[in-house]
């Protein structure tokens, strides 16, 4: 177990513009820390700095108070799992899991103990003599856990583990990492472009973008006090609304809002008049689509509304939002970053 | 006026039939396939054919008299000694051939699947001797190891490892002529092995290594256990064609030694071509050449059971 800071962190590779553009970051003891971000914005080349599979182009890695850069992979007391759970397909599941004690030089006796602990621990006992191509996608998964786990790491890094299963399994993986890591309680750091995966995992969440830091807090943080547009808009499904009024954008959720036929003014909420486009229904929710005007012209936003609420206006009407002012978030319009109201 | 209008139509129905025809797999298919299957039966399998039938005859160039010995042949051939140092030969200089190829090929694999400027350039280079005709680089190397002309000799007269008024005969004695075409062998089947092991090594998912690095393995722990164990059967893939190659050579030894000092270097291809027709005895050449077949269909069997197999990671 250890912390894990990287130190304005940059990376470029070969002329055009950096992949990781200065990013400081720390990684708690024990904590299970989910790099969010879009594809291309530099989070599983972060994750290769951290593993020493990149170096960086500058800034510093600390694993444990100590600097590791320039040590190789193996001297940084790391387990990683790929997206694709890289089992050597040539070795049992039980050599695969072995693999880095025998790399360690650990007594054969010993071996056998630590493989039986680690897979006992992920209730893969019975599949040891198995090659991988014989698994299914979640057994897979467990095996590939089973060897990260195996040496007792430091530091665990995994880089979208899920995404290679179907949807129906990723949910119970998903209990299954969590639940996993809370046993073994080692430091984690998760690399994924799911915003489900990653509010429902992370103890914290940073959001990356273009290569930098965009916010890094609890999950709730994230979702209720976004510190920019890209966050409010990245995470959270459908997306913050944004509506532009006295010059600011006003931000509020989908589910933050109520529908009148006329609300009149009010006090203690913004209210936008508006027309309604088109209503769906999801079963337990309605998404209610919903043209604004704004100061910039028409705005296209989205109400998502529990079921079991009347609701008095069609598709076609004109309808008040009314949005408490709790709910709402302003972002300045030009650098999109959050503003006072 | 109504017979011509009646005949058209008739054609019209043809060449539409015959379109059509050409839309059935059934018909395309064969059509196809045909000109090989006519350049294999006529140019291989019929040679093969009567290369059987020769070795149990008495055929000669000189007669037209063609009787069945049975296995006389093959006695008289068993019992030639020559054929016994070309039996041996073809052998053990495939088999050193080969063992050197592949160690080499290796190292070039990893050399040409790196990254690195004119990586292009290195490629052709080592592609060259592949693209090569047997007979002309065969010959290129007949200058390279002549006793007068030799750049090897220079080079070893220019550091005073010999004399350089008493030259190294390479072609001229035994072992160096057996080294000699080991060598030319080595040299022309590496280019094919290199490649065939770069699409090997190139194959091979990367994170398997970077995995195998986290997991604390160092270079020649992920070579041996990772790398090695998953190149294996496209290795097993270039031995073969390598196998077949320096197996059932001829032109190598025609135009390096012509099987000599005396017959030191004689190997099946030649001393078949030796005595089936500049000896003039067919059916003693093709009983030499049979000897060939065991191997190359135990290579063939191993092929095909690769092909068949789907091995993906």
């Amino acid at each position: 177990m250890a912390e894990v800071e990287v130190r304005d962190i940059r990376k470029s590779f070969g002329g055009g513009s950096a992949a990781v553009d200065g990013i400081s970051l720390t990684c708690g003891n024990g904590e299970y820390l989910v790099l969010l971000g879009p594809s291309g914005c530099g989070k599983t080349t972060l994750l290769r700095m951290i593993a020493g599979l990149e170096h960086p182009t500058g800034g510093d890695i600390l694993i444990g108070g100590r600097s590791v850069r320039g040590l190789p992979p193996r001297a940084r007391k790391i387990a990683m799992v790929f997206q694709s759970y890289a089992l050597y397909p040539h070795k049992k599941v039980e050599q695969n899991i072995s693999f880095p004690l025998e790399a360690q030089g650990m007594s054969r006796e010993e071996r056998i103990e630590k493989v039986k602990w680690a897979s006992g621990l992920l209730g893969i006992g019975h599949l040891l003599q198995r090659k991988p191509r014989q698994l299914s996608g979640g057994e897979r998964q467990r095996v590939a856990l089973a060897r990260a786990l195996v040496r007792e790491p430091q530091v665990f890094l995994l880089d979208e583990p899920l995404s290679n299963l179907d949807a129906k399994l990723r949910a119970s993986a998903r209990l299954e990492l969590k639940q996993f890591q809370q046993r073994v309680g080692i430091s984690t750091i998760y690399v994924t472009h799911d915003q489900v995966e990653a509010m429902g995992l992370g103890d914290r969440i940073a959001v990356l973008n273009q290569g930098r830091l965009q916010q890094v807090g609890t999950p709730e943080e994230i979702y209720h006090r976004p510190a920019n547009t890209f966050v409010a808009t990245f995470v959270g499904s459908p997306p913050m609304n944004l509506v532009s009024r006295d010059g600011k954008l006003v931000g509020f959720r989908p589910e933050n809002i109520e529908l009148e036929k006329t609300a009149g003014s009010r006090d203690d909420a913004a209210v936008f008049h508006s027309r309604v486009l088109r209503i769906e229904n999801l079963g337990a929710d309605r998404y209610v689509y919903l043209r604004v005007q704004d100061d910039r012209g028409d705005t296209n936003i989205i109400a998502k509304l529990p079921i079991d609420h009347p609701l008095h206006v069609a598709a076609e009407d004109d309808a008040d939002v009314i949005v408490r002012k709790r709910h709402l978030r302003m972002f300045d319009r030009d650098s999109g970053e959050e503003t006072a109201a | 006026m109504s017979e011509p209008a009646a005949r058209r139509t008739v054609i019209i129905d043809e060449t539409v039939r015959v379109h059509h025809l050409l839309d059935r797999e059934e018909v395309l298919g064969p059509l196809m396939l045909a000109p090989l299957l006519i350049y294999l039966v006529a140019l291989v399998g019929l040679p093969l054919l009567f290369v059987f039938i020769y070795s149990f005859s008495d055929a000669t160039t000189g007669s037209d008299t063609f009787n069945f010995v049975g296995l006389e042949t093959f006695q008289k051939t068993i019992a030639d000694p020559v054929f016994q140092v070309a039996l041996r030969n073809t052998v053990v200089f495939t088999v050193i051939a080969q063992a050197v190829v592949i160690v080499l090929a290796t190292i070039l694999g990893f050399v040409l699947s790196a990254n690195f400027r004119g990586k292009w350039f290195v490629r052709c280079l080592i592609l060259l001797p592949w693209t090569t005709p047997v007979a002309l680089s065969a010959l290129a190397w007949l200058w390279m190891l002549d006793s007068l002309f030799s750049p090897f000799n220079w080079i070893l007269g220019q550091v005073h490892l010999i004399d350089q008024g008493t030259p190294v005969a390479w072609l001229g004695q035994d072992s160096l002529a057996v080294a000699s075409v080991v060598a030319l062998q080595a040299w022309r089947t590496l280019p094919l092995a290199a490649v065939i092991l770069m699409a090997g090594l190139t194959s091979i998912p990367p994170e398997l290594n970077e995995q195998a690095e986290v997991d604390g393995a160092g270079f020649w722990r992920r070579f041996f256990d990772i790398t090695m164990p998953l190149l294996a059967p496209i290795m097993m893939v270039a031995i073969l064609f390598g196998i077949v190659a320096t197996f059932t050579d001829m032109a190598a030894v025609y135009i390096l030694t012509r099987g000599g000092p005396g017959d030191a270097t004689q190997v099946l291809g030649s001393w078949s071509f030796y005595t089936g027709i500049q000896g003039g005895s067919l059916a003693q050449g093709a009983a030499i050449g049979i000897f060939m077949f065991p191997v190359l269909l135990g290579v063939c069997i191993l092929m095909l059971r690769r092909a068949s197999r789907t091995d993906a990671f």
